[in-house]
């Protein structure tokens, strides 16, 4: 098993990597085309906005690479939502390899954006990405954007309305939580992922 | 649907965690990487650590510790004290920290606010705030409070400062009741439901909290977010397990 860690600057990628350490995986940190091509398993976190996120992969010249991926690919926090067509934030045309648009979270009053701290997971589709995710398991989230729920939602959560917390099409996958900061809930779904 | 938090903080100096009163009688309590999964086993929901050497030695703060900690623990954790910059708060994310929490630098320099909150997102910038009511009745905002020889009451009312780092780029909000601080009859509630009024993002109640029915009093009166504590949780005097058992017998949503 090779698993990379595709390095476009997002700031969650040290705690991404001690996670997967955590498991007994070493993921090489990289941003080499040739290397992503030939893992086993690509992982493309990321903390921040959508704009400067998509701008760091088309600086790293990453984005047809990381379009082309056959192997299990699970994008993090905005790591999944640059996996979708579009955000709303900075309106940012994203990979567009999973089928959906990510939205603003619309606040209200005692509705906090961003959505910040331990939410319940609700898993809406058998795949192997949830084995062993139990009624009343919560994850870490925190972000202002999300995905709607739809055909590709594996998991959702609600904050005021339901949404996207993972998602899957075919072999892309993400995760809106943090699942390296998630303790064990967010250890058996990277688990999960590692053994696809 | 989202719990509330139970966060504790650890004061952190020369790599270890410490109690005392700030400045004064430091008492070393233990390692930090040991204290942190401590608490993580426990049930807290997040940890934050303040250096309380970095800030007025004008250092940054020690990236070797954070580090030890982003390896160790699996819940999210906050690193307040001594960040000044984006660079700072750069070396501080990249060692592994989820957030970084500014107080006097803010008050310094509005503009680091939105700095850090560009580069990195509003999602990692918390900004703490220290306050106190004067006599005439209105709560305002005190800086330097880490040191108490250089602490400053300022003119800046504390409401309109939660206001401004809003828009400034604050994506969650401390608010350190100082009137209540370390004498353990509860938190600000007065106060704190001022705040919540004009806090549309993310808040954490701090100071005061002695007994559970205190965390019960601030989630269920003045509708926070999270409520952090130090004292209480170092001494013993409050396990979190037992805190979350009193909170969910009331209804308030904790994670198990």
């Amino acid at each position: 098993m090779r698993v990379v860690l595709v390095d476009a600057g997002g700031t969650n990628i040290g705690s991404v990597r001690y996670a997967l350490q955590r498991l007994g995986t070493d993921a090489a940190l990289t941003a080499d085309p040739a290397r992503i091509r030939a893992a086993s398993h690509v992982i493309l976190p990321g903390v921040g906005a959508a704009g400067p996120g998509m701008r760091r992969l088309r600086d790293a010249g990453l984005v047809e690479v990381l379009r082309g991926l056959t192997q299990p690919v699970l994008g993090v926090c905005l790591g999944m939502q640059l996996l979708c067509e579009r955000s709303e934030e900075d309106d940012t045309e994203c990979l567009g390899v999973v089928p959906a648009a990510v939205r603003r979270m619309p606040g209200a009053p005692g509705l906090r954006v961003p959505h910040m701290g331990w939410n319940t997971l609700r898993a809406t589709a058998s795949h192997p990405l949830t084995e062993g995710l139990r009624e009343r398991d919560t994850a870490y989230f925190v972000h202002s954007y999300a995905v709607p729920v739809g055909d590709y939602t594996l998991v959702s959560s609600e904050h005021g309305q339901p949404f996207s917390a993972a998602v899957g099409a075919g072999n892309f996958m993400g995760m809106q939580f943090h699942p390296e900061r998630s303790a064990s809930v967010g250890a058996q779904l990277l688990r999960n992922f590692l053994s696809l | 649907m989202l719990s509330r938090r139970i966060i504790p903080c650890l004061d952190v100096r020369d790599g270890q965690v410490v109690k005392g009163v700030r400045f004064r009688d430091h008492v070393v309590v233990g390692e930090i990487v040991e204290l942190a999964l401590r608490y993580r086993d426990e049930g807290a929901d997040e940890l934050v650590f303040y250096d309380i050497t970095a800030s007025p030695e004008g250092r940054r703060v020690d990236r070797d510790w954070v580090e030890r900690v982003a390896r160790e623990i699996d819940i999210p954790f906050c690193v307040a004290g001594g960040i000044r910059s984006v660079d700072d708060a750069r070396e501080v994310l990249h060692a592994g920290a989820d957030k970084i929490s500014i107080n006097s630098p803010a008050l310094e320099r509005p503009a680091l606010v939105g700095e850090i909150a560009g580069a990195f997102g509003v999602q990692c910038v918390v900004v703490g705030v220290d306050s106190l009511r004067d006599e005439d009745g209105e709560w305002r905002v005190r800086q330097y409070t880490g040191d108490p020889s250089r602490t400053q009451a300022l003119r800046k009312r504390t409401l309109d400062w939660i206001e401004e780092v809003q828009r400034l780029g604050a994506g969650e909000i401390v608010l350190n009741c100082m009137g209540t601080d370390g004498v353990r009859r509860g938190y600000d509630i007065e106060q704190l439901r001022a705040a919540r009024a004009v806090c549309h993002v993310p808040l954490v109640a701090s100071g005061g909290a002695g007994e559970p029915a205190h965390f019960a009093d601030v989630f269920r009166d003045a509708d926070v977010d999270a409520a952090l504590a130090a004292s209480v949780f170092h001494s013993g005097d409050i396990a979190i397990p037992t805190l979350k058992r009193e909170l969910r017998a009331q209804g308030i949503e904790v994670r198990a």
